[in-house]
């Protein structure tokens, strides 16, 4: 196995939120490809029950089990890559795995459920399930491969996480879980989570689009995360997904923009190439541009107001054709060329 | 097949339409889409209220929402001409919580409930309690009888059916055996000695195992301290379902030309059928649509490649027409068309399974909405879609 030196050396436990409808899903799979190089072994886990990961891939919706549901993006050249496994963690599985890993106590646990206690534990009190689920993630992170072979079973663990409005509060599990439990073992549970959120295996990335809420959002988000928690969670990256690349030079850019193109040399342009401009194609094909160059200068603006935050950032194009399997390893490529995987 | 177009006028001009429910998954604009319509129907006379859960700041603020209050204030800047007025508020969740507690509970059992640690984090938390409170406000705010239309956008949910689960959950969740059990020894004394079997001392054995006896004791505190609510609790979670599946209740599915939120949309549609709420349409955002679709794809692509082609010997004084701006106009205009293209296949699929659902089409903004001119964009959009 080979090191590369990438911006998030050290982090075991990826954590990827962002705003509904930024592709927060696409992003972290297209990150755990990226990350499952030869030999390397990565686990992405759904927290949500969307089942969105199934789609992704083109797989059965996932159990509460983890399985292989990709290779992972080769190094350039050399073929082949990891292996990348998924998991859908529910509130429900993973409180019988709790039980049974921490009490031998699968039968109690399935009791349990039909006395409707995993209902008790999200109607009442949301941040038990909370613990739960990122407990397994955690869990998952530190996981070795046996007493004699202390190594890491997976090389990194990638979260599809809660979105930005409520990552930080998902992610506080053990204040959560204090306000509840001052001791007792859910506690002792939440404090063993908590310690590994909050170390420097684990980062938080952000997704986001160049649109005005989603970057807000992702702001809020970040300032939320540092006010609740100090900086004991680590931010991690900004995400940049689905920007679509400027078709003209700055000058013609700021021409469309203001509506000054030269529409009878785009008419002769059209022209050369067999088009007639017929019931004025060309200003028709100039207000495109203009929406174009309006939308590119709310992109350039709002990626000017990415930077503030100060957090490395990382863009993904726009796929015109939607995502599929072919196209994540598309983007895995785009993350790994850049550093972040 | 194309769809029934929407009349959104028609909806909000009725004057029996007196909830509009905005529901869809995260990120599709169901704010913005709530907020255009309670505007759009304040312009047009009716007195309305916009109930909002969670806006974006500079939109909150087109609307003067400022604080965070939980009492519908006046938007300024409404054309008042035809009579009608526009309220708007941030649903503040915990209060609404507290207020219910307050209304349902003497002030001694009232204090000792919101002290309880299970309390706080029930009522503060995100998941589940979020959905009950917006659909609770929209009962107060529907018996107050101060508005005749509210327009409410739902709670950025992990799923969008949430808060149509969320009462029954709750109402489930206070049926159970387990709230029985739990309550069980307050209610009987030490009679309950009586009823302990093998699986409740299982129960309690593995809940002390797994929380400590500490918070069994807190939870049972809180559980029995609710259990003379229990009966409010559930009656009002009713009335608001009620409330939902009335007559004068119009719910729009809001989604984005995209596969998940579609699919989102379609299992709404299914899922509001199945409840008999009554379904006015689909909102569908942030549409592209082409001023030039008379020119395909396919041939504005091969367009660019001859012009690219063409553009390579470039005349030496300069004077030759240069054909790059020309040349990205085309590709621009391929992508586009292929968007466009996809986009309108994902709304045949969503329209030839639901073919009576009346569809309106949203063009996509080149920025996003923050003011109340916005808002009177989209909501004239809204009411004459294709257009």
């Amino acid at each position: 196995m080979t090191t590369r030196d990438t911006d998030w050396d050290g982090v075991r436990l990826h954590v990827v939120t962002g705003k509904g409808g930024t592709g927060k899903t696409t992003v972290a799979a297209a990150m755990a490809l990226a990350l499952a190089s030869a030999g390397r072994r990565v686990l992405l886990i759904e927290v949500e029950g969307r089942q969105g990961i199934a789609r992704l891939f083109d797989c059965p919706p996932l159990p509460y089990e983890e399985r292989k549901v990709a290779l992972g993006l080769g190094a350039q050249g050399s073929g082949q890559g990891g292996d990348v496994y998924a998991l859908a963690v529910d509130p429900e599985g993973a409180l019988l795995d709790y039980l049974e890993m921490f009490y031998s106590l699968r039968r109690t646990g399935k009791a349990l459920t039909r006395l409707g206690v995993v209902d008790f534990a999200t109607t009442i009190a949301p941040g038990l399930s909370d613990v739960l689920v990122t407990g397994k993630a955690t869990e998952a992170a530190r996981r070795r491969v046996d007493r004699r072979d202390d190594s890491h079973v997976y090389n990194a663990v990638v979260m599809d996480a809660p979105p930005t409005g409520r990552i930080s509060r998902f992610l506080d599990v053990s204040t959560e879980v204090s306000a509840l439990a001052k001791m007792g073992p859910i506690k002792t549970h939440a404090d063993t989570v908590a310690r590994v959120i909050r170390s420097p295996q684990t980062a938080v990335h952000f997704v986001t689009t160049l649109e005005e809420m989603p970057v807000q959002e992702t702001l809020d988000g970040l300032a939320e995360l540092h006010e609740l928690t100090g900086d004991a969670i680590r931010p991690g990256g900004v995400f940049i997904n689905m920007a679509r690349p400027a078709l003209l030079d700055p000058a013609d850019l700021a021409a469309a923009a203001s509506g000054s193109l030269d529409v009878a040399e785009l008419a002769l342009g059209l022209k050369a190439a067999g088009i007639s401009d017929n019931h004025g194609l060309a200003a028709d094909l100039a207000t495109e541009l203009k929406e174009h160059a309006l939308q590119i200068a709310v992109q350039d603006r709002e990626r000017t107001e990415l930077q503030t935050s100060g957090r490395p950032l990382y863009e993904l194009p726009m796929i015109p054709e939607g995502i599929d399997l072919a196209s994540l390893y598309q983007l895995a490529a785009a993350l790994r060329e850049q550093g972040a995987a | 097949m194309s769809p029934v177009v929407l009349d959104m006028d028609r909806i909000i001009d009725d004057r029996r339409t007196r909830i509009i429910v905005c529901c869809g998954s995260g990120g599709v604009g169901k704010t913005t889409a709530a907020a255009s319509i309670g505007l759009r129907a304040a312009e047009r006379g009716r007195q309305a209220c916009v109930l909002t859960v969670d806006p974006a700041r500079r939109l909150a603020q087109s609307m003067g929402l400022t604080s965070l209050d939980n009492t519908p204030r006046p938007v300024e800047g409404v054309e008042t001409a035809n009579g009608g007025s526009l309220h708007a508020m941030m649903l503040d969740m915990k209060r609404t919580f507290d207020e219910i507690v307050e209304a349902h509970a003497d002030p001694d059992r009232a204090a000792q409930i919101l002290a309880n640690p299970f309390y706080q984090s029930l009522s503060s938390s995100f998941a589940g309690t979020q959905e009950y409170m917006a659909m609770e406000k929209l009962g107060q705010l529907r018996h107050a009888e101060e508005w005749d239309l509210i327009v409410v956008d739902t709670p950025p949910s992990r799923s969008a059916l949430d808060f149509l689960d969320a009462p029954q959950r709750l109402g489930r969740f206070l049926d159970g055996r387990l709230i029985r059990l739990l309550t069980l020894p307050a209610k009987a004394g030490m009679s309950y000695m009586k009823v302990l079997n093998a699986g409740f001392s299982m129960m309690t054995s593995a809940l002390t195992k797994i929380l400590g006896a500490q918070v069994l004791k807190d939870a049972q505190t809180f559980v029995t301290a609710l259990d003379t609510m229990f009966g409010g609790f559930r009656e009002r979670a009713e009335g608001t379902y009620r409330l939902l599946q009335a007559p004068g209740t119009a719910f729009l599915v809001v989604a984005a030309p995209e596969p998940d939120a579609l699919r989102e949309a379609s299992y709404f549609v299914e899922r509001l059928d199945a409840e008999r709420m009554p379904l006015a349409g689909l909102i569908l955002n942030r549409v592209h649509k082409s001023p030039a679709g008379r020119l395909s794809a396919a041939r504005s692509l091969a367009a660019a490649e001859t012009l690219d082609m063409q553009d390579r010997p470039n005349g030496p004084d300069g004077s030759s027409p240069r054909y790059s701006v020309a040349a990205a106009a085309l590709r621009m205009h391929a992508e586009r068309m292929q968007l466009g293209k996809r986009e309108s296949r994902l709304a045949e699929h969503f329209t030839s399974a639901h073919p009576a659902i009346p569809v309106a089409e949203v063009v996509a903004q080149p920025e996003d909405v923050h003011d109340l001119e916005g808002l009177r964009v989209i909501g004239a959009i809204l009411s004459r879609p294709g257009s």
